[in-house]
């Protein structure tokens, strides 16, 4: 669970250009960290290549959060 | 302009102006894929830009699926796409007061959808690569409108539109979409036009002449290039003064 919230800050820093100590759990895409809605699209697409999965668009909506994204990718490593 | 070590694709590369855009691409430097709608057309598109090391493949833009793995195909043999030229277009003329559904729906599928879903199968890796030039080719038509082609007018300034709006989209990734929009061309479209229309076009034209398709190549060429960084979401008109928009 550590390791995955780990790589998913690691992955939000690169993409939105911001400070790793930065990223906090609770921080919006948007709001805290300055993303447009194609930087959240990129931002998917980062997760997708991280963790080898498919994100399907509908979902991929739901993923604004950092919390979001680390919930998103754990519920489907796990399966 | 060299566009050395760059991959580029251009569909409809079997005869007239996409023809002479693969040539033309190809030796300034790109490794070209030029596709056809047959494996003999592809063939032959092969043959002609093996000197470059490029290639020829099977496109048919209508079928399901078929431009995704195209995509795929081409970023495994010879890496990804950076310049795509959405060349690929047919016409089906006709007063509208004639015109079936089939004729509206094979333009908008071929020269329109086409355009989209080429695009979008190349965007993934523009946008990680933060470059990349998509270059459709739209028509004077498009702009000025034309008796009897309702629907390719219909089609090539939904090209325009849509080559602004992905403009804007993507521009903060470095990447540039732009039209040219040929005139007048001296290709198998034009000649199968009645003489008594052609010579009306030609008064038309200020340069008082058809286009030769290497005048939209090098059209097609300069945007490709490094040169043309600062230019996107624009439509450059190539049609001998026939409209001055």
């Amino acid at each position: 669970m550590e390791n995955i919230e780990a790589r998913v800050k690691k992955i939000v820093a690169e993409q939105l250009g911001v400070n790793e100590a930065e990223v906090k759990i609770d921080s919006s895409f948007v709001d805290d960290l300055g993303a447009d809605s194609l930087d959240t699209v990129e931002l998917v697409m980062a997760l997708e290549e991280e963790f080898e999965c498919e994100i399907p668009d509908e979902e991929a909506e739901k993923i604004t959060t950092v919390k979001q994204a680390v919930d998103y990718v754990t519920a489907h490593l796990n399966k | 302009m060299s566009l050395q070590g760059k991959v580029a694709l251009v569909t409809g590369a079997s005869r007239g102006i996409g023809a002479a855009i693969a040539d033309t691409l190809a030796a300034a430097g790109a490794k070209v894929i030029g596709t056809a709608t047959s494996e003999s057309g592809a063939a032959a598109i092969g043959e002609r830009l093996a000197q470059w090391g490029g290639a020829g493949m099977v496109l048919n833009v209508g079928e399901e699926g078929a431009i995704d793995a195209l995509i795929d195909a081409i970023a495994k043999e010879h890496g990804d796409v950076a310049i795509l030229v959405n060349n690929a277009g047919i016409t089906r003329d006709g007063l509208l007061m004639r015109m079936k559904d089939d004729d509206w729906d094979a333009i908008m599928d071929t020269n329109l959808k086409s355009v989209f879903k080429a695009s979008k199968a190349v965007l993934r890796a523009m946008m990680k690569a933060r470059t990349g030039r998509i270059i459709n080719i739209a028509s004077v038509v498009g702009a000025m409108g034309n008796a009897g082609q309702t629907n390719y007018a219909a089609a090539k300034a939904g090209i325009m539109g849509f080559t602004k709006s992905m403009a804007r989209e993507v521009g903060s990734r470095g990447i540039t979409v732009n039209c040219v929009a040929p005139g007048f061309i001296d290709t198998d479209m034009t000649r199968a036009l009645p003489e008594a229309q052609r010579d009306a076009l030609v008064g038309q034209i200020a340069l008082g002449r058809l286009g030769d398709a290497q005048d939209i190549a090098d059209a097609v060429l300069f945007l490709a290039s490094d040169k043309a960084a600062y230019i996107t979401g624009q439509t450059l008109h190539v049609n001998g003064g026939m409209l001055m928009p």
